[in-house]
């Protein structure tokens, strides 16, 4: 079974544009925009959370927001999702201003929040209905799309229990399955795995998937974890409210090109040293290990170690991955990074405490 | 712009249309509004269904006041009573008043829980007016409290009080005035405290004056003039004087008993009408209404 959105109109009445009914079956990204952002800046006092971004998200598309803690990855969703008021600039979202069309917005987005937003003394089904009432879910509909979308995430056997009951993961899937309840336009999903297991975040994210094929929608995801951008069609890297990258996975490690080189050696710094005398390479120590990126890692090991006098106790080689695209336009790994936001962390958390 | 995002459904797709459930969520209208009140209206229904402990304890303590205070204090205050008057239906009415006072605040304080546990952000991120969600809290709570009013009714005979239809509509329509009213006052306070602690020590603090000052266990003629004034300016008393004046309508005693024991709200001599009271009472509910609706509009 599938659930398709019913965008005959805009909620403003706009006739639907007649190029549209030729596209095929499933493509995706054909051209809609169905994010706008454009010079979007946010300041809460004397932080800048947001420093001047812009890009589009295709419909269809599924869009992760990648960067450390901290970046401005949540101060961004959540002016796109009309919680908070950008300082300048603008966002459209689904075809409507967040600051003066909040409410069409609203409409048409589904959202799944980093905190649980459930009400745990409601039963799965008295959830799912609340949301229905407040989003006016047509009646004469509600039954089956509450039943798909707790079939979607594996809980229609549990629909009766009360949601205290559930577990972490299960009250995550409950979110994402209220989050479609109302067959939004765009799902904007913060973090959606964060504090999950790593096998309960496998399975979110088989459902993200299994989602993105039957329904058509566009994705709008925040997080952290270089594994989860992965699923994405396009990836934003943000680092200090700015956005350095942005292009499909591919693209952004084919960008870096190089293999990436950790070796673990009894003396780092004259290991350094070493390497720019010998081989005119800049490396430097990341995650407790010295780590530089050569063209072709496994012929150049047999030659670093003819070349290297410091004793290596051990080597890894690693294709490009994410993890080095964010080193390679931020100059830090994304554990690096998140360390130095620790304290910019704690400054953003008490700003938010005071609002 | 909004004509690129209105994506139609495609043509193409009419095999997966087969078996779609399409849902389209409409412009937000006054039916919307009214299914969000009714909403929310339920919920709280249902919380309070499935705490069977709250609605136990909530009795509690007007049980203590009418049947423990009020047997106890009869030897002393009985000999003040008319003769036929038990002194438990004297502050019957009173202690009708106490037990809405404390559901109504404490069900307002469910709004603070939500904020606590992220629900609130459920019901403030949905395409509804605000003053939906306020509305159906405060309608909740007042149902809820009433319910808890009508337990007490119940009771009645105990306090020596008889079971007159009249009486007993005249009671739970006072009732519900009161509980929405009461409830508001709790909304607007929540709208304002975002810690449960804090929310719980606050309105401790104005309940107990609240229901001393309001005449539920004494009678508001013959006061010290410090007390008198204190009196007229608690909204509770112009509450709990229509109760009373039910409740001693449908005794079956002289004229003027009734009129020692329930002798009405005076301003300087003059007599404020039943009429007037409620109407005190319903404009403060609308008040406090009017400001818990503004001051969620302002918040996120």
């Amino acid at each position: 079974m599938s659930v398709h959105i019913d965008a005959e109109s805009g909620p403003d009445g706009t006739a639907p544009a007649a190029a549209g009914r030729d596209r095929p079956l499933g493509s995706r990204g054909d051209g809609h925009a169905a994010i706008v952002v454009s010079g979007l800046t946010k300041r809460y006092g004397d932080i800048e959370a947001v420093r001047g971004i812009a890009f589009e998200v295709m419909t269809g598309e599924t869009f992760g927001f990648l960067g450390p803690n901290g970046a401005g990855k949540s101060t961004t969703i959540k002016i796109l999702c009309t919680l908070a008021e950008p300082t300048s600039g603008a966002a459209r979202v689904a075809g409507h201003d967040v600051a003066s069309e909040r409410d069409a917005v609203r409409r048409n987005i589904g959202l799944v929040f980093q905190d649980p937003t459930l009400d745990g003394y409601l039963t799965a089904t008295q959830n799912l209905r609340f949301h229905a009432d407040l989003y006016a879910v047509p009646r004469a509909v509600l039954q089956p799309r509450m039943r798909q979308v707790l079939e979607m995430v594996g809980l229609w056997e549990r629909r009766d229990s009360l949601v205290s009951t559930y577990s972490g993961g299960m009250k995550r899937r409950l979110e994402i399955a209220r989050g479609l309840l109302h067959a939004p336009r765009v799902l904007f999903l913060d973090e959606p795995t964060v504090g999950l297991d790593p096998q309960t975040r496998a399975s979110i994210w088989e459902y993200i998937n299994d989602l993105k094929r039957r329904e058509d929608i566009t994705i709008f995801l925040t997080t952290h974890y270089m594994d989860e951008a992965e699923n994405c069609d396009r990836i934003a890297i943000i680092d200090h409210g700015e956005i350095v990258a942005i292009d499909t996975p591919e693209a952004l490690k084919a960008s870096v090109g190089k293999d990436r080189v950790q070796i673990s050696t009894a003396d780092d710094q004259a290991a350094i040293a070493e390497l720019a005398a010998t081989f005119g390479i800049e490396a430097a120590v990341h995650e407790g290990a010295v780590t530089f990126s050569v063209e072709s890692g496994e012929q150049f090991v047999p030659r670093l170690f003819a070349g290297l006098a410091t004793a290596i106790r051990s080597v890894s080689v690693s294709r490009p991955s994410l993890d080095d695209v964010f080193m390679s336009y931020t100059g830090r790994t994304i554990r690096d990074a998140e360390v130095t936001a620790m304290d910019h962390n704690r400054n953003m958390a008490a700003v938010f405490r005071r609002r | 712009m909004a004509t690129q995002a209105a994506e139609p459904l495609v043509e193409a797709d009419a095999q997966v249309l087969a078996e779609t459930i399409r849902v389209s969520v409409p412009e937000r209208g006054i039916r919307h509004d009214l299914r969000a009140v009714s909403i929310v209206w339920r919920r709280e229904l249902i919380r309070f269904r499935t705490d069977k402990l709250r609605a136990v304890t909530s009795l509690i303590q007007p049980v203590l006041f009418l049947f423990v205070l009020g047997t106890g204090l009869s030897s002393l205050a009985g000999r003040a009573m008319p003769p036929g008057v038990d002194f438990k239906t004297f502050i019957y009415p009173g202690v009708l008043a106490m037990a809405v006072l404390f559901t109504a605040i404490f069900s307002a304080a469910s709004i603070v829980w939500d904020r606590e546990f992220g629900f609130l952000r459920e019901m403030l991120v949905a395409p509804v007016s605000r003053g939906a969600i306020v509305i159906g809290k405060c309608l909740g709570g007042a149902t809820v409290a009433t319910f808890q009013g009508v337990l007490l009714l119940i009771m009645a005979g105990l306090a020596h009080v008889p079971y007159s239809p009249l009486m007993l509509l005249t009671l739970v329509g006072e009732l519900l005035l009161l509980s929405f009213t009461l409830t508001a006052f709790g909304v607007m306070m929540a709208a304002r405290i975002k810690q449960i602690q804090a929310f719980m020590a606050l309105t401790q603090m104005l309940v107990m004056p609240l229901f001393f000052l309001s005449g539920a266990l004494y009678p508001l003629n013959a006061l010290p003039a410090w007390l008198s004034v204190l009196t007229r300016l608690d909204p509770l008393t112009y509450m709990v004087d229509p109760m009373r004046h039910a409740v001693f309508g449908s005794l079956n005693i002289s004229p003027a008993a009734v009129h020692a024991l329930s002798p009405g709200v005076t301003w300087a001599g003059w007599q404020v009408p039943l009429g007037l009271s409620l109407g005190i009472v319903a404009a403060m509910g609308a008040l406090m209404l009017a400001i818990a609706i503004a001051q969620f509009q302002k918040t996120e």
